[in-house]
């Protein structure tokens, strides 16, 4: 057994990213292997972000998943937008694409208005349809942010689980504006997955 | 129009404000309704202000129109507590 883990989508990425290493060392201590390789376009990865489409992403993951031998996938939040869609496993708290880039684009449209310029959330969102748009600081190509619109979650085989499905005190680290260590969120989602493998 | 606001709703929004923007639970117990939010709390730039809108649509299941997202609603605590408040059918 190896689980793939998808990441959260944008800065969601960056603040979660702490919890997630903690859900592997959990995950390894029940004797569970697990990867999280970083999406094209982000970390590490050398590919330019302004590239990149839900389509690569999930390409990406996809290969990763052959790659890696995985047997499992568990995404979070908007990563179950890009998880393979052949692998049974969790999405936690997943989120629709509009969910993602409303925030996005209200930053946007809030950071418009500070300089002075009328630009609403729905004509930023024509406009990134179109051109592309730097959203969060990243530079999305048109198609990411086309694709994001009305896009759901990937994955027959992925089981949806609340917050309130792990009943862990605390606020969601990717909610938070300053990271902060998650330390009994991941060991409640690192028992659920070993739980439901048996393990 | 009475102006009966919940404090379980003034609790449940003071701890939000506290999960969202890492707020020691002490400062943001410490708001009264004068205490200016937007342009006053560093924690409090545009990306984190349309994440906190999100999370209090998230938290008290409303959906905000675009003409209401604007950095007015957090001018003061007492201002965004009685926004909520409207928006949830209080006051």
């Amino acid at each position: 057994m190896r689980v793939l883990i998808v990441p959260p989508l944008f800065d969601e990425m960056n603040r979660a990213r702490a919890m997630l290493v903690a859900v592997m060392r959990d995950l390894a201590a029940a004797g569970i292997a697990s990867v999280l390789p970083d999406l094209p376009g982000c970390g590490e990865s050398v590919q330019d972000f302004a590239a990149q489409s839900l389509n690569a992403w999930r390409a990406a993951t996809a290969a990763a998943a052959r790659h890696f031998g995985a047997s499992h996938v568990l995404a979070l939040r908007g990563g179950a937008l890009v998880a393979p869609p052949a692998l049974p496993g969790w999405a936690l708290d997943p989120l629709h694409g509009d969910a993602v880039l409303r925030p996005l684009l209200r930053a946007a449209a809030l950071a418009a208005r500070a300089r002075g310029e009328e630009s609403g959330v729905a004509a930023l969102l024509e406009q990134g349809r179109a051109q592309g748009l730097v959203l969060g600081g990243y530079r999305c190509g048109a198609a990411l942010i086309a694709g994001l619109q009305g896009a759901t979650m990937q994955g027959e085989g992925l089981r949806a689980l609340a917050l309130a499905d792990l009943a862990a005190p605390g606020p969601a680290p990717w909610l938070r504006q300053e990271p902060a260590p998650a330390p009994a969120l991941a060991a409640a989602l690192a028992a659920r997955v070993a739980q439901d493998l048996g393990a | 129009m009475s102006e009966t606001i919940p404090a379980s709703l003034d609790t449940d929004l003071r701890a939000l404000l506290a999960d969202v923007l890492g707020l020691a639970p002490a400062r943001a117990a410490a708001f009264t309704a004068q205490t200016p939010l937007f342009g006053a709390l560093p924690e409090l730039d545009s990306m984190a202000v349309a994440g906190l809108f999100t999370a209090l649509e998230d938290r008290f299941g409303f959906v905000l129109e675009e003409d209401e997202i604007d950095g007015d609603l957090l001018e003061t605590y007492g201002a965004l507590l009685s926004f909520v408040a409207c928006k949830r059918g209080h006051g």
